[in-house]
């Protein structure tokens, strides 16, 4: 990148960063773990791809809230109603292009999906777009204030989702060729639960290119820091906050796409409903920290469901614990952000 | 006789119920050093914020090169060619020295000529290059925190308090940074709490005091009327030696 044309400018065997891989570890860690209490390889890898993909959903629903927490000091708690809105904005595809979704072919069908991605995040930046001017903007600094404002942006969008789509949950259909599952002996694993597995990565990768690659990437993460100082740099941090708020916004209506088509069925509360997860993630991952919402995201949905099969009575509490396990390890999260 | 690069005039500042400066005058000319000086409290720090505008004049007015930038955004006077840093550095600590350096040259790439004479000026940060800012001394982020405000030219610097809880050895160097910014020809506005660091780099001295300021003149008259170096600052040069 040409920004980053000063690195060139200095001796080669000049020290690198180093990169902090103990919570990465984690990962497969507890996938090892887990292995003797499962018992069973072949179910194993079945539970381990339905949490990886789960986790992947549970990322593209929650990054674009730790940015916004991060980078802008904003507790959305009307982040929910992006991901219904965005999972209700696939609709607007499926309607037109209901033969597409019949089709046998792979081509159409996941044309079709990412035209639903796309229609969705264009609603959800568009709707972010004005929630942060009319709902956000006056109440910056003030988290109290925040909380009940946002909440209340939520009900009024899901009343308002009500009104455009009634308040019956509607059925969606998942395209013909993403139905059903891959089988390898023993392994059963979900096709569509593969394509979540791929999107929710190449986002993540998109994501950290963005923001470890680019200007406005290096702009996002010194802003979250130091939004202050940033501005005294000459830089717009205001112009950054709306456009990271949409962005923000867009990605929980792609996560409400994909979240959508797991359920196959649509209500208005169905974002809110995971919020509390969004949140759990969030936490566990460090405010504003990406890669951290990434890890936090796998290692719930992973806990989840290995507790889920091995103990079903604690798969309630299998995510509190998570978080309060990681943090008395790390209080900031598992990757913390510099606060100002 | 030509104008100065900066100019306040009566300007307050009021930060919520208090207010902070009243009616603050000075200039600064073009190509010199001025160190601004006074004790804790005295409103150097809120004269910087408010030229910054990173808190708002409540009345005067702040001139700069010719324009008025009293109500301008941040963004705007950063953009006019002021180069700011804070009195606690405002290091990005999760960025690399190389990305903090980058972040700071909003037209573009860093020129590899004055790469190398920043370099030059604070050579302690080659080593620490592609590392986090956050792994740096408290005077290696402070030499980086001055390279950052100097990687394009700036038509001025303001710089708050750079030999704060130095040590000596750092002083020095920090010293000699400055002494080269001034023959590169560069306008700088220094708070100084060392008065063995501001003489022997200012050129002129600016001296405020409850948000007033009471004294402005050539440095080289302060530091040799002892009788008003007590009578403004309450010392000598010669404690600070």
């Amino acid at each position: 990148m040409s920004d980053m044309a000063a690195e060139s400018n200095t001796p080669a065997e000049l020290p690198r960063a180093k990169t902090d891989w103990l919570p990465l570890v984690l990962i497969p860690a507890l996938a090892l773990l887990a292995l003797p209490f499962v018992g069973s390889p072949s179910t194993w890898v079945t539970l381990t791809v339905a949490g990886l993909a789960m986790g992947m959903m549970i990322f593209l629903m929650a990054s674009g809230l730790t940015l916004v927490f991060g980078l802008m000091d904003i507790i959305n708690f009307g982040h929910g109603v992006f991901i219904s809105l965005g999972a209700y904005a696939t609709l607007l595809v499926l309607g037109p292009l209901a033969g597409w979704a019949q089709a046998d072919s792979l081509g159409l069908n996941l044309a079709l999906l990412l035209l639903c991605i796309l229609a969705a995040m264009l609603v959800t930046g568009l709707v972010g777009a004005v929630f942060e001017r009319v709902i956000v903007r006056p109440v910056y600094g003030s988290h109290l204030k925040q909380i009940l404002v946002t909440m209340g942006g939520l009900i009024v969008t899901e009343q308002l989702i009500h009104a455009i789509w009634g308040a019956s949950p509607i059925p969606i259909p998942l395209p013909q060729s993403l139905r059903g599952a891959f089988v390898f002996g023993d392994i059963v694993m979900e096709r569509y639960r593969v394509v979540a597995v791929v999107i929710g990565i190449a986002v993540f990768l998109g994501m950290e290119l963005l923001l470890n690659r680019t200007r406005i990437g290096l702009l996002i993460r010194a802003g979250v820091e130091n939004p202050e100082m940033v501005e005294a740099l000459g830089y717009r941090i205001r112009r950054l906050f709306v456009s990271v708020f949409i962005a923000g916004s867009a990605l929980a209506g792609l996560g409400g796409v994909m979240w959508a088509f797991y359920r196959q069925t649509l209500t208005a509360g169905m974002g809110m409903e995971v919020m509390v997860l969004v949140f759990i993630v969030i936490i566990i991952g460090g405010l504003g920290s990406i890669t951290g919402c990434f890890v936090g995201s796998l290692l719930v949905a992973l806990v989840a469901n290995y507790v889920g099969f091995i103990e079903p009575k604690l798969a309630l509490i299998s995510n509190i614990l998570v978080m309060a396990l990681v943090l008395i390890w790390r209080p900031q999260g598992l990757f913390p952000v510099a606060r100002r | 006789m030509t104008e100065p690069l900066l100019q306040l005039s009566g300007v307050h500042t009021h930060i919520g119920p208090y207010h902070i400066l009243h009616g603050v005058d000075f200039a600064i000319p073009s190509g010199q050093l001025t160190m601004l000086l006074g004790r804790n409290g005295a409103g150097k720090t809120t004269t910087l914020r408010t030229i910054m505008g990173l808190w708002q004049a409540s009345s005067g007015q702040i001139r700069f090169d010719g324009k008025d930038i009293t109500s301008a955004s941040t963004p705007d006077i950063a953009r006019a060619g002021i180069g700011y840093v804070p009195e606690a550095m405002g290091i990005f600590t999760d960025l690399t020295v190389r990305e903090n350096i980058v972040l700071a040259a909003r037209s573009g790439p860093v020129d590899k000529n004055r790469l190398d004479w920043i370099l030059g000026l604070f050579p302690a940060l080659k080593r620490f290059w592609n590392l986090p800012a956050g792994n740096l001394s408290g005077g290696q982020k402070q030499m980086l925190a001055i390279a950052r405000a100097i990687a394009e030219p700036r038509r001025l610097l303001l710089i708050d308090e750079p030999t704060k809880g130095l040590a000596p050895v750092m002083v020095r160097s920090m010293i000699e940074a400055f002494k080269a910014l001034k023959a590169a020809g560069e306008t700088i506005l220094l708070v100084e709490q060392n008065f063995y660091a501001a003489s022997a780099l200012g050129d002129n001295v600016v001296v405020m005091d409850d948000g007033r300021i009471v004294h402005s003149g050539a440095m080289s008259e302060l530091v040799a009327d002892k009788a008003l170096q007590q009578r403004l600052l309450g010392l000598s040069l010669d404690a600070h030696q």
